[in-house]
């Protein structure tokens, strides 16, 4: 389970995040959205282990999150991040040397149910095919969460729709969490359990998908924007 | 390809909606295996979860049952399929009379109608 607790921070005087505390239990998949700037990549970074907070705690199983416990939670950042000169075969093979629990079997089944060729060079990969591969790569290490920031961002729909259904297909649920981040809110709902609504660098909701619907009468996109237009 | 869902009822109802309508239309037979949860799941573009809860209330509405082992069955009890049936029409009927009130037509008149549209098809 990971805990943030009363977590803050600042990039020198301006106030990314303020103040959440949050609990991220196992085997959720969970959306997170919010305007740009509202915190959303530092939240996910602080998660990772890739920044830590100004204030507050950031645990993992009771553990400050650090870089080591990269072991369990795999990030996936908004950019390009390959070296253009490797085939998807050497980039999986490279993970394998950098993460344990990277799983070259795993990565390569992910590979071929959204259709990529092994042998293809990344400088040479459309901007949608190295959409799947970097989620292949992520989702092929078998980590307790995966944290996935704008994973749908500038693809198109027929990328997406592979993407969500490689989601569905290649992580498991009951132990598996999956964090991302989202501006698509209305594509993404179906896969969703839970949505963390951020504000300006504070947390302004987390609900179930279904308690919105049920309780609300309406779908996730018109609850945030009620939220919003709330103030 | 993802199912399109309405935006103000919960995704797990409108699934349960498919499969009973499925199973009344007949795409689903008696003692058919279902797809299983992950592959439903991905199929229609849901969560795993959402899926599973489908399933669980399905059976539990005894219009399916779980085989240990083997998946999720339709059931073979054709009355309560029958059942389903029935309430599927009262559903329907109720919420047609509901809209046609709305609107002032009268019982008698729709009748009528009903029937001279089904002796012109």
């Amino acid at each position: 389970m990971i805990e943030l607790k009363n977590v803050q921070k600042k990039y020198g005087r301006r106030e990314a995040l303020n103040d959440i505390t949050l609990t991220i239990p196992q085997g959720k998949i969970i959306g997170l959205v919010g305007a740009n700037g509202s915190g959303k990549t530092t939240l996910l970074k602080l998660t990772a282990g890739l920044l830590t907070p100004s204030g507050g705690s950031a645990t993992y199983g009771g553990r400050s999150i650090t870089r080591k416990i990269a072991t369990h939670i795999a990030y996936m950042p908004d950019v390009d991040l390959f070296y253009p000169y490797f085939t998807v075969q050497e980039l999986f093979n490279f993970y394998d040397s950098q993460f344990e629990d990277f799983d070259l079997t795993k990565a390569k089944e992910i590979a071929h149910f959204l259709d990529i060729q092994l042998t293809s060079k990344i400088k040479n990969l459309s901007k949608g095919n190295r959409g799947r591969v970097k989620f292949a790569a992520t989702l092929g290490r078998e980590a307790t969460y995966y944290l996935l920031d704008e994973p749908f961002s500038g693809l198109d729909p027929m990328v997406r729709d592979d993407i969500s259904k490689g989601l569905i297909q290649f992580t498991d649920t009951e132990r598996q969490t999956i964090l991302m981040s989202t501006h698509e809110l209305k594509e993404v709902e179906p896969l969703l359990d839970e949505i963390v609504v951020l504000k300006e660098g504070s947390l302004i909701a987390y609900e179930a998908v279904d308690e919105i619907r049920d309780t609300h009468g309406m779908d996730a996109t018109s609850w945030m924007m009620s939220l919003f237009r709330k103030g | 390809m993802s199912i399109d869902f309405l935006p103000d009822k919960p995704i797990y109802q409108q699934l349960i909606e498919r499969i009973t309508g499925d199973i009344i239309r007949g795409t689903f037979t008696p003692g058919e295996k279902l797809p299983s949860v992950r592959d439903y799941a991905v199929q229609a573009g849901v969560n795993a979860n959402t899926m599973q809860r489908v399933y669980k209330e399905l059976e539990q509405m005894k219009i399916t049952e779980t085989r240990r082992g083997q998946g999720s069955f339709v059931t073979e009890d054709i009355a309560a399929i029958a059942a389903l049936r029935t309430e599927m029409k009262e559903q329907l009927v109720k919420s047609f009379i509901q809209n046609v009130e709305e609107l002032g037509f009268s019982a008698g008149e729709m009748v009528d109608y009903l029937q001279e549209r089904r002796e012109s098809i």
